[in-house]
């Protein structure tokens, strides 16, 4: 369990959190969402000591972080996968972590087994990939296989398969109890990993609830129809109460479920060539809430 | 499970002797101490025939042990390995990493230094002991070599080896308040090497800050000539007392800056 009480931390002039209060709790993958510069960053370094508070408390399993002697037990995290010195092979980087918070010598080659880097354990970090480095992090933070695990952006530079795998291993974590931490700038990253969301703008919390609450609380049902004949069946629809606006190769519709919309095809008579239910509404809804806290927005405004 | 200081320091140890770098660096001052005094003494054993009796007389054997400019390198090399040891941490970000397994960041600090010179001194005692017994046993050939029973001479060999921890434990405290590894060793070339050219010895004052510069009082422990005809030469015990407080001081910066300052 992670808990932040009015969490705030400013340098200079510049508030990067503000008064932020959340309890990230056991059990679930917390996706952990903001544009960039929303002050995720900072609040995961808060969280694990390396930054102090302006004002307010952070708690990892309740107790300040920064507090413990060693921390590999209690918290493990992926802040940065450059975060290691080049000149170290893997299993030589791993193995002085593990002895400093007095872990056994076998944990180095149990994780490197898990996060698939055995074969390369030899060689120095300095040659490694971004997405070796990442899986050289997260292996890192499990050494201690701690209850609270966090990590920001775990994504880069990992090929599909990698993100996969990532996206696996979250899930198993949080079944197995752990509170689960994952920072992303990308809602469609955190749509198929998370099942909580947490989102913040400008250090400010703008959403604190589940994946599905979220989704729900957003979602215009969209349905899009491929037709040959978008005139005639976009009159049917209209006249049944539905929003209709056309595309390339047929209509989008809102105000109707997607069944009335087959239905109604059917009795006006028109050949339909595909019909869903538009599930890309999330990253919109993501776009919709933190737009107006983009710290560096395109365009110029 | 309690947390132990000794895990810290194997963590270290394990650092320490998984970079490459750590072997050259003290290859470099095993290697240019001892052949540098050979240097010096083959030199003055080839002349010797021809040294008028009174510069025989006032001949210096320990001298050729710690010729000053071989052992600048040693200097550097010693500056440049504690430097590195925390600024080449804080430079590729492996701090962070380091603090979020060991969040007690005083602990940390402690369990580097104690390493530090730990191996530096075992570095420093093979250097030392080496350039003193090569090269005396080259000047017995003439007659002109001293033992270590001889005044001065043991002075001369300790001086020489903690040269190598005071030396690192200041590179190691400029490294932790510079973070940056480049600038980290040359501040600590400039501390070490060019700052004493700075002041002028035959005035009180710019000499006795001289005096209290750590390598001008490692000449005075190993009586080089060169610095002993001046009028305002330090004490004996004075420069010991030089050679604590300086790597103390850095050690201690270097705990307080690492603890207070944000990774």
């Amino acid at each position: 369990m992670i808990e932040l009480r009015d969490l705030t931390k400013r340098y200079g002039g510049t508030t990067a959190v503000d008064r932020l209060t959340l309890t990230v709790r056991p059990g679930h993958v917390t996706g952990f969402l903001g544009p960039n510069g929303a002050g995720k960053s900072t609040t995961l370094r808060l969280v694990l000591g390396l930054h102090r508070p302006t004002g307010g408390t952070a708690l990892v399993d309740g107790q300040p972080f920064a507090g413990r002697p060693r921390g590999l037990r209690y918290a493990g995290a992926l802040l940065d996968a450059g975060d290691v010195h080049g000149g170290r092979s893997a299993r030589a980087h791993l193995a002085a972590l593990a002895r400093s918070n007095g872990l056994p010598r076998a944990r180095v080659g149990e994780v490197l087994d898990q996060v698939g880097l055995s074969e390369v354990a030899g060689r120095r970090i300095g040659g490694f990939s971004l997405g070796m480095r990442q899986r050289l992090g997260i292996a890192a933070a499990l050494l201690g296989d701690p209850p609270v695990l966090m990590f920001d952006e775990p994504f880069n530079g990992l090929d599909p398969e990698g993100v996969r795998w990532v996206r696996g291993l979250f899930r198993r974590l949080a079944a197995e109890g752990r509170t689960v931490l994952v920072s992303s700038h990308l809602m469609g990253e955190m749509e198929q990993t998370a099942d909580h969301l947490v989102v913040i703008g400008r250090g400010e919390l703008l959403v604190d609830e589940s994946l599905a609450a979220f989704a729900a609380r957003t979602a215009h049902d969209r349905v899009v129809v491929r037709t040959p004949d978008p005139a005639a069946l976009g009159a049917a629809l209209a006249a049944a109460g539905g929003v209709v606006t056309r595309n390339d190769d047929g209509l989008t519709v809102t105000g109707l479920p997607a069944g009335r919309v087959g239905e109604l095809a059917f009795r006006a008579g028109v050949v339909v060539y595909g019909l869903h239910a538009d599930a890309a509404s999330l990253e919109e809804a993501f776009m919709a809430l933190t737009a107006d806290r983009l710290d560096y927005a395109a365009g110029g405004r | 499970m309690r947390a132990r200081f000794r895990d810290l320091l194997a963590a270290e140890w394990i650092k320490l002797w998984s970079l490459r770098s750590t072997y050259g660096a003290l290859a470099l001052i095993a290697v240019s101490a001892v052949l540098f005094s050979a240097r010096a003494a083959l030199g003055d054993h080839h002349n010797w025939p021809d040294y008028p009796a009174e510069r025989r007389a006032s001949f210096d054997p320990i001298h050729d042990a710690f010729p000053e400019e071989g052992w600048l390198f040693v200097m550097l090399a010693a500056g440049a390995v504690g430097a590195v040891m925390i600024a080449g941490e804080y430079a590729s970000g492996q701090i962070r990493s380091t603090f979020l397994a060991v969040p007690d960041r005083r602990a940390v600090v402690t369990a580097k230094v104690t390493v530090l010179a730990a191996v530096m001194l075992a570095v420093g005692a093979v250097a030392a002991s080496a350039s003193f017994w090569v090269s005396q046993t080259i000047l017995a050939d003439r007659d002109a070599g001293a033992s270590i029973g001889d005044p001065g001479a043991l002075r001369a060999v300790v001086a020489s080896t903690l040269l190598l921890p005071v030396c690192a434990l200041i590179g190691f405290g400029v490294g932790a308040l510079v973070r940056h590894t480049a600038p980290a060793v040359v501040v600590t070339t400039t501390l070490l090497l060019l700052a004493p050219l700075a002041f002028d010895i035959d005035r009180r004052w710019s000499a006795a800050i001289h005096n209290a510069l750590p390598v001008p009082a490692w000449e005075r422990l190993v009586g080089n000539p060169y610095v002993l005809p001046n009028l305002h030469v330090a004490t004996v015990p004075g420069s010991w007392a030089v050679y604590a407080v300086w790597p103390v001081a850095a050690a201690l910066l270097a705990v307080v800056v690492v603890h207070r300052r944000e990774p």
